[in-house]
This record gives structure tokens, C-alpha cells and sequence, in this order.
């Protein structure tokens, strides 16, 4: 297996380098002291799995995959077990390896990751997150983090002030936006904006009454000017 | 007091000296700016950036075998998140142990 080795930590690098050299089908074709770096190197090269710091500045672990599209098989290395729980959410994270690793446990964490390699994996858990062509992200700023979003997952946009919340399937976000920007950069066919502070995802809709519409648990309003264009969007009987 | 060892490293090396040389001189090099960058945090009161130092230098402190230190340590982040400085002293003596080992190296 390929592998690429993410840690801000020089001495983290060197050692799992080092374990690298017990295991003969693993080949280290990089190593990074930041995840940036390794996005740009993944956006030309194809590797079978990372060895992923989840602790590090500006960048998290976590952060550099969910802004990988397709990730390849990741084992998590961190010096506290507290993140255990979020790793399970990602369906590429085959292993969480606490630091200093030993190599027993280490070579625990390649079987696995190894009787895993013909098993096609997603970047988490949803199926319908599993989108390809690159105009169903979107990317928001968030701390100063871009953080990638997939257009079809999310069900509902509600402006809030100077700002925007962003419901998707997994998570909610809130961005320093507005509604019109946001609605520029959603494709027309899956989502319309039924009230002045609300846009929703018309494949999201459960039910709708007199003027409003179910959409998970949100009960939205639509406004009377806006009822025409949502009745023209739905396959009725 | 317990103190800082190599057992882990020699582990790891399978007596590849080479690599124990190599290893040994990264951490040289990486242990003070890591220390260096914590006390000025500490010193300015940037206590959850010293958090993250702490949590970067546990690394060392558990290569290094001080298995009882590592709590210490951990204990001491945790209160530096939520701004207090609580074990502050034993944490920094751990610093201190680990500073002379290595100068020993």
C-alpha cells in the first residue's frame, strides 16, 4: 500500500516512518508537516492510505477529511483517545492509534486496514453525501477553515441576521452570508426559496400545508408570492 | 521523581543505532523550540494555546517512558483550557527533568 504520513510533529513523522520499514507492503511516499500540503499533493497523486494527525494547528485531522472527496483508507494518530467517538463517523478511518504507538499495535492497525483494502469507502456514513461532479460542493468559511459542503445533503438555509444557517444531513453550519449569496450558488432545480429567510431543498420536503412546508423537523413558512413556484416543482397527482 | 528513559526508542529501533541517532537528534532539535513556545504562551497568558503546546509536548514526555508525567501533563492541559494553572509547576519540573536528560544524550 501506498501511504502518506500528515503530522506537524517532525518526531511523530520519523517514528511512524520508522514503523513503515517493519511492514514490507506499506511504501511512505511523502511525509507532511500540514494537511495543506497534502491536499495539494493528493490532488495529483493517488494513495492507498494516510497516516493522519488529528491534532494539529489550523488544520485539523478532521478538517483535512471532509475536505478530501474521495479519501483513501485513514488511520488516525493522536496522542488522546478523547476523539475516538468523532472517528467512527468517517467510514474511510480504518484505525485510531494512540500515541507513542507501538509497532505490535501498529501492525494490528495494517491487517485491518489491509483486509479492508478491497471494500469501497466513503467519507462518511450517508450514502447520498456520495455525489461526484465537483458543482455539488460548496465551500464555506468557517474560522478561516474552508469547509466543504455537499450541495444535496443540505435540506434548509435560514438567514439569521448577518448570517446564514446551513442544515445538512450531518451538521449544521453558520456562515457570515446572506441568503442571495448563497441561492447564487445552488442549482435552481433542487432548491427555492419559499419566505424571505428561508431556502430550502425542495427533494427535502415531507409534507406541505395551506403555507408551510415539513422539511425534516422544521416546519417553514412560504410566503403567498413563493406558494406558485413550489406547487410548480412538485410531481402531483 | 521518575525519570526520562530510552526504552521506547530502542524498542522502535529493533537496534537500528542509525535510526536511534536519528530520532534522538529530531527530538534535540524539536524539544526546546516545542518547550520555548509553551513558557512564552504561559508567560503571556495565552492559556489555551499553551493547552495546545502541552498537548504537542505529551508526545515527548511518552516517548521518553515518563508514564506518570504523561497524567501530569495531561491533567495540565485539560486545566489550561479552561484557563487555569493548576499543576503548572510539576509540569514545568517535568520540562526541567527532560531538558537535562536530553543534554545528556
Amino acid at each position: 500500500m501506498n501511504c502518506i504520513i500528515i503530522d506537524d510533529e517532525a518526531t511523530a513523522r520519523t517514528i511512524i516512518e520508522q514503523l513503515c520499514t517493519n511492514v514490507s507492503s506499506l511504501n511512505v511516499l511523502e511525509s507532511f508537516p500540514n494537511a495543506m500540503q497534502a491536499i495539494k499533493y493528493l490532488n495529483q497523486n493517488e494513495v492507498d492510505l494516510i497516516f493522519l494527525d488529528i491534532h494539529m494547528p489550523d488544520f485539523t485531522g478532521f478538517d483535512f477529511i471532509q475536505a478530501l472527496k474521495n479519501p483513501p483508507k485513514i488511520i488516525l494518530t493522536t496522542s488522546d483517545a478523547q476523539f475516538a467517538i468523532e472517528a467512527f463517523e468517517y467510514d474511510c478511518i480504518v484505525d485510531y492509534l494512540v500515541k507513542p504507538i507501538t509497532l505490535p499495535r501498529f501492525e494490528k492497525s495494517i491487517l485491518k486496514a489491509e483486509s479492508l483494502a478491497s471494500k469501497p469507502i466513503a467519507n462518511n456514513s450517508s450514502s447520498e453525501n456520495e455525489k461526484t461532479s465537483s458543482i455539488n460542493d460548496l465551500y464555506i468559511n468557517i474560522d478561516r477553515r474552508l469547509i466543504k459542503i455537499d450541495i444535496p445533503s443540505i435540506y434548509l438555509i435560514e438567514a439569521k441576521g448577518d448570517y446564514i444557517n446551513v442544515k445538512t444531513e450531518d451538521k449544521n453550519y453558520t456562515v457570515h452570508s446572506t441568503l442571495k449569496k448563497i441561492e447564487d450558488k445552488l442549482p435552481n432545480d433542487l432548491f427555492l426559496k419559499v419566505h424571505r429567510s428561508f431556502i430550502i431543498n425542495v427533494q427535502k420536503i415531507i409534507d406541505i400545508e395551506d403555507n408551510s412546508v415539513l422539511i425534516k423537523k422544521d416546519v417553514i413558512p412560504v410566503s403567498r408570492s413563493n406558494r406558485p413556484e413550489l406547487m410548480k416543482r412538485l410531481n402531483l397527482l | 521523581m521518575e525519570q526520562p528513559n530510552l526504552s521506547y526508542i530502542n524498542n522502535l529501533s529493533g537496534g537500528d543505532k542509525t535510526f536511534e541517532a536519528k530520532l534522538i537528534t529530531i527530538i534535540k532539535s524539536e524539544y526546546p523550540e516545542e518547550k520555548a513556545v509553551y513558557i512564552k504562551n504561559i508567560e503571556s497568558n495565552n492559556f489555551k494555546e499553551a493547552a495546545e503546546n502541552v498537548h504537542k509536548l505529551k508526545h515527548k514526555i511518552s516517548i521518553l517512558g515518563l508514564e506518570k508525567s504523561y497524567e501530569v501533563a495531561n491533567d495540565f492541559e485539560e486545566n489550561l483550557k479552561e484557563d487555569r494553572l493548576a499543576g503548572k509547576e510539576d509540569f514545568e519540573i517535568i520540562l526541567n527533568t527532560i531538558t537535562n536528560f536530553l543534554t545528556t544524550l
